[in-house]
């Protein structure tokens, strides 16, 4: 299908245009989230998405689900009962750098632990876009901020590191250059029975790119390009080399890791009313 | 047929969530409730429901208005500092009118406070907690078997109305046990459901409230019809509109949807106060103190009553005035430094004289304490 007949399907009428500047990577993302929907032939009404507060999460408001868009930071729990509610759901979150990792921080952590059958998309645009570019935990360590004028001193997170330690059982990344492999690796997300989380590198260039001078926003995509890995590639780099890419900001994108080896939350407790009943 | 039992309240409220159809709860161990967590996690998953003991706070009552979304009777129970906690989520309950109810027990606060003591410092808290113009509705039990009846009424007004329900206990009647008669089934209980739309999906407004009683039809997510939940303020679309006229309709509607309902939902008992020449008003654990006391007033001839809020938000403002005009003055008894009687005061706007009998040394008052107070607001 089109982007047009996606659009068309997918995204709400009447609600476009959407409120994102233009050069940003969240269209791509909300977008690739359809297409991925698109791909696995699943019914709108069974997919439910749940977003938090900031840039990424008005996604929601523009995709023909049953949708949410809540809390800053709360989008995981809200979407657990959901999914608790009506296991047959498909349910999505979406999610920003900064409402997942530092306000949504403990929530992504033990949702991922429960391993419960979410697919949580991380737009992650390193910044606090809505705001206007306050630093998030997702911000490279030496970037500038307007809360960082004299750059950020914090390291940031290995985002997906820290969610395959908490328990994910599918773990992937993409960027919003490699589009194809964007709706890939959402489409396998949802696809996953567990918690899934996909991390897509996006660019903010009004709050971002302009302070830290990463230029239009077609650049800032050439650096996705340019630092972006196969995953295939990257596994089969000597150890070596893998040292001196990621000391170049490069990264690997693809699905990571993923398991069946873990029952998935949801499932888990139809063995509990199984045993209460007993 | 029926059971008799001896209960605490928090377990009166498990049986009373049963029975009034909860089938999810979502939330974190806090005393004086933890009880309710642990007994519902028992019961919830012996009818088909589902327990959550959740990450934190927050969680706890976001769970539960997620599991709300998707169509169950959903419920958190917490006690101050987490109900202060829950309080962003109570908002957006509010706003995006998901029925929810959440039990806070009372204890000694602020901060960690004297947990395993009564209090009743929430009582601002439970009708203003969150920020911005908001409605809910709160409700207060003074038994056991009073918290059974409340649970389930506390859910069927939260259904009805979709707003949340705050079930204002204390640790008086959350860890009291007490003699109740439960059915042995729950069949009969009167149990009130969202009233969900009757239109084609296509032509679904999610928004858009009945003229009658200003309340929206929700569809369970899953169900077909595709709506959109926001925390923003919204038109009858679920999306903001962004006008000022637009804003005050739409928080119009979430006033007047409760206050137009108010003979509905205020409920309150009158305790000798036929021929009373003076009341106390209090409720929750510190009516308790007041039936006693009130008692012992009559027994040396003192024609005192007993007014006991059984909704304590919206405020019994038509009962109150009316009581006002008719007696010699009023003494609020309530177990912290004076907040209900703030609102009385309001209310009574002078008719007569009104005393606080604020106590918050961490313990109920004794019925001769309360008597004392009474005789020394009798005279002023």
């Amino acid at each position: 299908m089109g982007m047009e007949q996606i659009a068309e399907k997918y995204f709400r009428p009447g609600r476009l245009p959407h409120i994102w500047c233009p050069g940003c990577g969240n269209g791509i993302i909300t977008g690739a989230i359809a297409r991925a929907v698109d791909q696995l032939g699943l019914d709108q009404n069974e997919v439910a998405m749940i977003s938090g507060i900031g840039c990424s999460s008005r996604s929601s408001g523009y995709l023909d689900f049953n949708t949410a868009n809540t809390l800053h930071g709360r989008a995981l729990p809200i979407a657990s009962g959901v999914k608790m509610a009506n296991p047959a759901l498909k349910v999505i979150v979406a999610s920003g750098d900064g409402d997942c990792t530092a306000i949504g921080g403990n929530h992504l952590i033990h949702a991922a632990r429960r391993n419960i059958d979410l697919t949580l998309v991380v737009y992650n645009n390193s910044i606090y876009g809505m705001t206007g570019g306050q630093y998030s935990p997702m911000t490279p360590k030496g970037s500038k901020a307007t809360t960082a004028p004299y750059m950020t001193i914090e390291p940031s997170f290995n985002l997906l590191e820290l969610a395959r330690a908490a328990g994910a059982t599918f773990v992937a990344r993409a960027t919003t250059y490699h589009v194809p492999q964007m709706v890939d690796a959402i489409a396998k997300g949802i696809r996953h029975k567990g918690f899934a989380i996909v991390e897509c590198v996006s660019a903010c260039p009004i709050n971002f790119g302009r302070q830290n001078k990463a230029g239009a926003p077609a650049k800032m995509m050439e650096w996705q390009r340019d630092h972006a890995v196969m995953v295939a590639a990257w596994e089969k780099m000597p150890a070596e080399k893998k040292a001196e890419a990621q000391a170049a900001g490069k990264f690997p994108i693809g699905v990571l890791y993923e398991t069946d080896a873990v029952q998935e939350y949801t499932e888990a407790y139809d063995g509990v009313i199984e045993r209460a009943r007993r | 047929m029926s059971r008799t039992l001896l209960l605490q309240g928090n377990q009166a409220v498990v049986e009373g969530a049963v029975a009034a159809g909860v089938r999810f709860y979502g939330g974190y161990p806090i005393t004086p409730s933890t009880e309710i967590a642990e007994q519902l996690a028992l019961r919830l998953p012996q009818v088909g429901g589902k327990f959550m003991q959740t990450e934190d706070e927050i969680a706890g009552l976001g769970t539960a208005i997620g599991a709300s979304m998707a169509g169950l009777k959903s419920m958190t129970a917490t006690s101050g500092p987490g109900f202060s906690l829950k309080q962003e989520m109570l908002g957006l309950a509010c706003i995006a009118e998901i029925p929810v109810v959440i039990v806070d027990v009372q204890r000694v606060g602020p901060a960690t406070g004297q947990p395993t003591s009564p209090a009743q410092g929430e009582v601002m808290m439970s009708r203003w907690g969150t920020h911005g113009d908001h409605w809910v509705i709160v409700v207060s039990p003074s038994s056991v078997p009073e918290s059974f009846e409340l649970t389930i009424r506390a859910v069927n007004l939260s259904e009805k109305y979709r707003v949340p329900v705050i079930m204002l206990m204390d640790e008086v009647i959350g860890h009291m046990r007490e003699k109740i008669v439960l059915p042995d089934d729950y069949q009969g209980i009167e149990a009130a459901s969202r009233k969900t739309p009757s239109c084609k999906p296509e032509e679904y407004l999610a928004y858009a409230a009945d003229k009658e009683d200003l309340v929206p039809a929700m569809a369970p997510f899953g169900s077909g019809y595709r709506w959109h939940v926001t925390g923003l303020v919204h038109d009858e679309t679920g999306f903001p509109k962004g006008t000022p006229a637009g804003t005050v309709e739409s928080l119009n509607r979430l006033h007047d949807k409760i206050y137009n309902h108010l003979d509905d939902i205020v409920t309150f008992e009158n305790y000798r106060m036929d021929d009373a020449e003076f009341a106390v008003i209090a409720f929750g654990g510190a009516a308790r103190s007041a039936y006693a006391a009130v008692n012992l007033a009559r027994q040396e001839g003192l024609k005192v009553g007993l007014f006991r809020p059984i909704t304590i938000w919206p405020f019994p403002e038509k009962q109150v005035q009316e009581i006002a005009g008719r007696i010699n003055g009023i003494l609020v008894h309530e177990l912290n430094y004076g907040q209900y009687v703030l609102e009385v005061g309001r209310v009574v706007a002078g008719a007569c004289p009104v005393s606080l009998y604020g106590k918050y040394d961490n313990e109920s008052a004794t019925p001769q304490e309360l008597l004392a107070e009474i005789k020394k607001a009798m005279k002023k």
